[in-house]
């Protein structure tokens, strides 16, 4: 476990501002603990806008236990529990592979190596040097159909091997963003070549 | 008599067209919505009953008796409805398409669940990493809203409707129904011991009722069509058609929406292309998410997709995730794989789970290896016995019934691996009877 730099204050700024009073007035008065979620991923955004690293340092924790009048130790019980919250800096873009079987079966393994290789990680947990990718194993992404599928951030791409996923991280570094979904040219969850139902409907 | 697509819910599956209202309505969403709501209550919830529905989220519970669990009287306590997109039981990926293909089918349906249950409010909780589906899913209620259909006044029929997306963060325990509502109040994903079950004290000490989003999106297809439409298709007491993941070893992997009850081989042959290599080239098929037992080729043969045909044969329908594995599967690696995911999962409330499954881990790495004794089969065997019912929810439960369905099943396999370690390390130091 490395070492990190835990800032000394945290403020929401006017864009998170404006998105929490949306969030809170989601949910009864009283009720307003049910935001801690969505504000720890307020945190998480604009920590990403701030420095380049997506994550929730402790003072952002706390910036939320005071705007939910909530105990700060409930808020470090929510963004420890929850796998999705980063504890720590990560790098530019989070690459995370899913290893659960259905992704296994499929060939995840090599997608964990291109990400290794063309990504220059050593492993799960690992950020690369130039600060570019940091590698996490992720459980089932729920996109079984498409797999193996590789998330980066909150974008899945899918039915990859190893050539193509090589390639999706070397667009990355190039600083370009392919678009997400299948990769190779599948109408989402349909059956490669084209669908065996729903020839035949109403609508546009 | 696979289905036709006159009578396909989903007609917007893959995408093909946009998920926004305009489409919606040509596909016939929202039609008739007001007349339904109308009808009322009691009508709605006898409806329901008669198509058979049963929830689509993995425990088959009839969805009619668990709306009819809600208070008739209204008090001051409010009542909800939470819907579980949660989806996260690995080999599920139905309830995203609908989220981001056809989430008019789920939205209308959320207003006539609540107007079936006295509930004003509902809440979707979205698993956290469907970040561009929860997107969409919002931007569908914003129309939704905007045109009238929900909010005040929903449908012009005098019911007040507020429906609103919640994120969660990434934990498989959330689709569990109460730690989905400790979430939603802003709690670790823990829990609860029950009763009291939700439709009595739920989200925020309210009466709820917790549904899956196939079940809450093909309630008003099933109400526009008629109860008999519904109950129609598939066996009795296994009524409908259901979106199935056809995916691992499959030449053409896929979601499909088919009646129930069709054979898995046709199902797999017909929308995914067959088994890679062919049919004889299968060797397991897990076939209803991973918590479900795999069931051998000799089964797959013949076996129907639905809840009692699977249940007859020691495993479940559970969220119809089909998943292939062929011949060159390291089977005992696969559910190895699986273990650690249940490990992983656990919140770590209940010391049969929070124990067990990394015990249970542990022997399985073990098993995949080899290294051994034959008698641990047993030992394995009997724990899962122990961890199987003895933990407030069913994480456990699911997490050992891959393990016992490997061991019920392939057991010769594991022995043979045990035998072919035992002769690589022949002479060396006897392994010790214990996980550690």
């Amino acid at each position: 476990m490395t070492e990190h730099h835990e800032p000394t204050s945290f403020a929401f700024d006017a864009e998170s501002n404006a998105a929490i009073e949306q969030i809170v007035a989601r949910y009864p008065a009283g009720k307003q603990a049910s935001a801690v979620i969505p504000l720890l991923y307020i945190v998480q955004k604009q920590m990403k806008r701030m420095t380049d690293s997506g994550w929730v340092p402790r003072v952002g924790m706390d910036a939320v236990a005071a705007r939910l009048g909530m105990a700060p130790i409930r808020v470090y019980e929510v963004a420890t529990f929850y796998f999705m919250f980063n504890t720590k800096p990560i790098g530019r873009f989070h690459l995370q592979v899913c290893g659960t079987t259905p992704c296994w079966l499929r060939g995840s393994d090599a997608v964990l190596k291109a990400c290794k290789d063309a990504g220059g990680l050593k492993g799960y947990g690992d950020t690369s040097a130039d600060g570019n990718f940091t590698l996490s194993e992720v459980e089932c992404l729920g996109g079984c159909v498409n797999a193996p599928i590789l998330a980066v951030d909150d974008d899945y791409y899918e039915d990859l091997d190893y050539d193509s996923t090589v390639k999706l991280i070397e667009a990355l570094k190039r600083g370009e963003r392919p678009a997400p979904g299948s990769v190779i040219g599948r109408q989402t969850s349909a059956p490669v070549g084209g669908p065996t139902t729903l020839l035949d409907v109403a609508g546009e | 008599m696979a289905l036709s697509d006159k009578d396909r819910i989903f007609t917007n599956l893959y995408g093909v067209q946009h998920w926004g209202l305009e489409a919606a309505r040509k596909r016939g969403n929202w039609d008739g919505t007001k007349d339904i709501i109308l009808k009322g209550r009691d009508w709605i919830i006898e409806e329901v009953k008669n198509s058979g529905l049963r929830g689509r989220g993995g425990a088959g519970f009839p969805t009619g008796m668990k709306w009819s669990f809600m208070p008739k009287q209204a008090s001051e306590r409010p009542h909800y409805l939470v819907v579980n997109s949660d989806e996260s039981e690995p080999g599920t990926c139905k309830d995203r398409d609908i989220l981001r293909h056809d989430p008019h089918t789920l939205i209308e349906g959320c207003l006539i669940a609540g107007v079936g249950m006295g509930a004003h409010a509902g809440y979707i909780y979205v698993r956290g990493e469907y970040y561009n589906e929860h997107l969409i899913l919002q931007a569908a209620i914003d129309e939704a809203y905007a045109a009238g259909l929900i909010g005040k006044n929903a449908c012009g029929t005098g019911f007040d409707f507020d429906l609103y997306v919640h994120r969660g963060a990434g934990a498989y325990i959330c689709g569990e129904e109460t730690a989905l509502i400790e979430s939603l109040e802003g709690k670790k994903g823990m829990p609860r011991l029950k009763p009291p079950f939700p439709a009595a004290v739920g989200l925020y000490g309210c009466p709820s009722t917790v549904n899956n989003v196939e079940t809450i999106a093909v309630v008003p297809t099933i109400l526009r069509r008629g109860a008999a439409w519904f109950a129609g298709f598939g066996r009795p007491r296994n009524s409908g058609t259901k979106i199935f993941c056809i995916q691992g070893h499959v030449n053409k992997p896929c979601n499909v929406e088919e009646e129930m009850s069709m054979p898995l081989k046709e199902l797999i042959e017909r929308h995914a292309g067959g088994v890679r290599g062919g049919w004889d080239n299968l060797l397991a098929v897990i076939p209803g998410g991973s918590s479900t037992p795999m069931l051998p080729k000799s089964i797959c043969d013949d076996v129907l997709m639905d809840f009692d045909a699977l249940r007859d044969h020691k495993t479940g329908l559970g969220t119809a995730g089909v998943i292939v594995m062929d011949k060159s599967t390291d089977l005992i690696k696969a559910i190895a794989r699986l273990s650690k995911f249940y490990k992983h999962e656990s919140c770590g409330q209940c010391t049969p789970c929070r124990e067990g499954m990394g015990w249970v881990g542990r022997m399985m790495d073990r098993m995949v290896e080899g290294r051994a004794e034959v008698a641990e089969i047993d030992v394995l065997e009997q724990v899962t016995r122990q961890i199987e019912g003895h933990t407030i929810c069913a994480l456990a439960d699911g997490g050992v019934w891959p393990v016992q369905g490997l061991i019920r099943h392939f057991r010769p396999m594991m022995e043979e691996r045990i035998a072919a370690y035992k002769a690589r390390s022949a002479g060396a130091a006897p392994v010790a009877l214990a996980a550690e």
